[in-house]
């Protein structure tokens, strides 16, 4: 088989290990000198797209990230994983704070459309701005169908049998290709880039693209008006019985 | 004296690394063009990008095994496996051959990280990059490079035989003989002390040979030159000793600075003492030290400078600090320090080889002696 063009969605964030900061302007968070890497859930994407290709199923991965110059070396990762190659979208950063996932989707559908992809996987969500929305958008206006939490993906008669993770449990959909499917957390494990691999990577080709090469209005259509910091947790007191605590409760108005 | 090679085939198998057809040639052989030198401790793309693929590997897969490898005294094979499949066991092997053909700086990278949160795995890795690999690479002829390094770079673990019972600091006192039978040598004799023997496909071997007999396929360089191939190696490994030292001093701090802000006596973080926080800058300040010796001595080998002075200035700091600091964080984390509970104590424990490995601190200080004696001989 070997005939599908898979796309994959990896996001540049900051990395999950880091202590998040409010920005003294309380309009967004630190990002200067703060280290960032693959949104997790995009790293699961680009794995599982790897091994639709170890499985002689997809024939060509073709990476994608849509932001600052940065976001290239998030695409360097997506290559050094297995990827073929990879687009970047780049935009300034400034214009970059006010976008989120409508324009971004938008400029995915796009890509999907010049690129003649069958199959575009995307992280259920990012773990910066956790909209999980870019996904579902980019099916709309794609008009593909689409199979979101995705915790299995086989391939099953030319279509897609997708074992999806839902509040109740499991739910198993088939969807024909071409299709976008999100990422859970239990897709699979991706695998550590390898330092051959990080190296060969430096060689795939890498292609720069503008939104406006793609006709996407970068117009914000949502403002920030203030991020906080959650409200930092006031020590507890010691009770010595179950009368004690329920007694305490009551005091607080609790119960 | 002569080193052998001896293979054993491993039983396991492992996932070989695909072979790149193509031939990479290194971006980093060459020296920097600009006249401005970067400072030691800045890092280039390629040497961040590396440190921090280590780094999280080393978080994400070592750091869970730590306790239990160390509890049954045993390294896990299948972790070994995943240090040949990232790359880490062919740092600086070529391309051609399976390697990830970085420079000899970035496979001190490698060491030090990996130390950071396990020191005894960082000495596998060590002794088998800047030891092993490096033995064949400087010694050994186009034939055997193509037999043995993508073994090296992807499935044979690698061990460096010369101490014996009466030979350690004295490498000449070695009583291993290599005898000539046919197109064979039979080695006859009895190593001691041999990292990584147990998991070992590869053995470089130090023997006593006959040099009437013409060396066979598996005789490593010319036969008579063993001595000077096996300090020749060790000079190189001296620095990976260094790295996998300061990697082990920086873990040990990791672990105890942050338990000293947060422990709480006579109504103070026993960090805001200042006889307290002077000791614990002390200590930084040797381990910057350390790692600034270490990366010039590991700059200059990349340079093709000469750096055996330095190597061993930089061995000698980097192990005498890793016992002074770690044995103070136990003193730092009271009780708990000498608890297995903590982390602490087992860097105390791994510290200790880092004087004595690869020429002990008196060897060093010899080394260092005998540069002294020439550049001020009249
Ligand atoms: C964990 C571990 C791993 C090892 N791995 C390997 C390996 O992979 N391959 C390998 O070949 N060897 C290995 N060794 C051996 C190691 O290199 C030797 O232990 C080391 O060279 C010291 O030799 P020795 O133990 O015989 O001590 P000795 O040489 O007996 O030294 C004892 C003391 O005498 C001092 N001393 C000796 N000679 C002099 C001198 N001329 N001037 C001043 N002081 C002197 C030393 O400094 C030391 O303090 C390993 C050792 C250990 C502990």
């Amino acid at each position: 088989m070997a005939s599908l063009r898979v796309l994959v969605g990896c996001k540049r964030v900051i990395d999950y290990a880091v202590k998040v900061r409010v920005r003294p302007d309380k309009l967004g968070v630190v990002t200067d000198g703060v280290k960032h890497s693959m949104n997790p859930f995009d790293e699961i994407a680009i794995e599982e797209a790897v091994r639709l290709k170890e499985k002689k199923i997809a024939k060509e991965i073709v990476a994608v990230s849509c932001g600052p110059a940065k976001c290239q070396e998030t695409l360097r990762t997506a290559l050094a994983m297995g990827a073929d190659r990879a687009i970047h979208v780049e935009i300034a950063e400034k214009e970059y704070e006010g976008i989120g996932p409508l324009q971004v989707s938008k400029m995915l559908a796009k890509l999907a459309k010049d690129e003649d992809a069958n199959l575009f996987i995307v992280g259920k969500q990012a773990i910066d701005d956790d909209c999980n929305q870019t996904g579902q958008m980019l099916a709309s206006y794609l008009d593909w169908p689409q199979a979101t939490f995705a915790s299995e993906v086989v391939v099953e008669d030319g279509d897609l049998k997708v074992t999806r993770e839902v509040d109740g449990g499991l739910e198993t959909v088939k969807v024909k290709m071409p299709c976008v499917i999100t990422a859970d957390l239990r897709l699979n494990e991706p695998r550590y880039a390898t330092l051959p691999n990080i190296m060969k990577a430096k060689k795939k080709p890498m292609l720069k693209k503008k939104p406006a090469d793609l006709g996407v209005d970068m117009t914000p259509h949502v403002e920030v008006l203030k991020v906080d910091d959650p409200p930092t947790r006031e020590a507890g007191v010691k009770v010595e019985s179950a009368e004690e605590l329920v007694s305490k409760l009551k005091d607080v108005g609790c119960i | 004296m002569a080193a052998a090679m001896l293979t054993r085939v491993r039983c396991a198998v492992r996932n070989v690394l695909p072979a790149s057809a193509r031939i990479w040639q290194s971006s980093l052989s060459g020296c920097q063009q600009s006249t401005m030198p970067e400072p030691l401790t800045v890092l280039n793309d390629e040497e961040q990008l590396m440190r921090d693929t280590v780094r999280r590997f080393a978080k994400e897969v070592i750091e869970p095994r730590v306790k239990i490898m160390d509890e049954a005294s045993h390294m896990d094979e299948q972790l070994i496996d995943a240090l040949f499949q990232q790359g880490f066991m062919g740092v600086e092997i070529d391309h051609k051959y399976g390697g990830s053909g970085l420079s000899f700086f970035i496979a001190n990278l490698v060491i030090e990280e990996i130390a950071k949160v396990d020191p005894s795995v960082a000495a596998c890795v060590d002794v088998h990059n800047t030891v092993v690999n490096t033995a064949i690479n400087n010694n050994a002829t186009e034939e055997q490079k193509a037999r043995f390094l993508p073994k090296l770079a992807t499935e044979f673990c690698g061990s460096f035989c010369l101490s014996e019972e009466g030979s350690g600091s004295d490498a000449f006192a070695m009583k291993t003989q290599a005898v000539k039978h046919g197109d064979k040598y039979v080695l006859n004799g009895t190593k001691l002390w041999i990292s990584n023997a147990e998991h070992a496909g590869l053995y470089v071997v130090f023997a006593n040979a006959d040099p009437s007999k013409v060396p066979e396929c598996n005789i490593l360089g010319e036969v008579g030159k063993g001595y000077k191939y096996a300090i020749e190696t060790l000079n190189e490994g001296r620095i990976g000793i260094a790295s996998q030292m300061n990697g082990l001093t920086q873990g040990a701090l990791n672990h105890v600075i942050p338990y000293t802000i947060s422990r709480k006596q006579f109504g103070h973080s026993i960090f805001d003492f200042q006889s307290m926080n002077h000791q614990i800058s002390k200590a930084v300040i040797q381990l910057e030290a350390a790692k600034l010796m270490t990366y010039n001595a590991a700059r200059l080998k990349d340079a093709g400078l000469p750096f055996t002075k330095e190597a061993a200035m930089a061995k000698y700091m980097s192990s005498e600090t890793a016992s002074w600091v770690t044995s103070k964080c136990i003193d730092w984390m009271g009780g708990l320090g000498i608890t297995k509970g903590f982390q602490v104590e087992k860097y105390f424990r791994d510290c200790k080889v880092g004087t004595i490995y690869e020429g002990t601190s008196n060897i060093q200080l010899n080394t260092i002696a005998k540069f002294l004696r020439q550049e001020y001989a009249e």
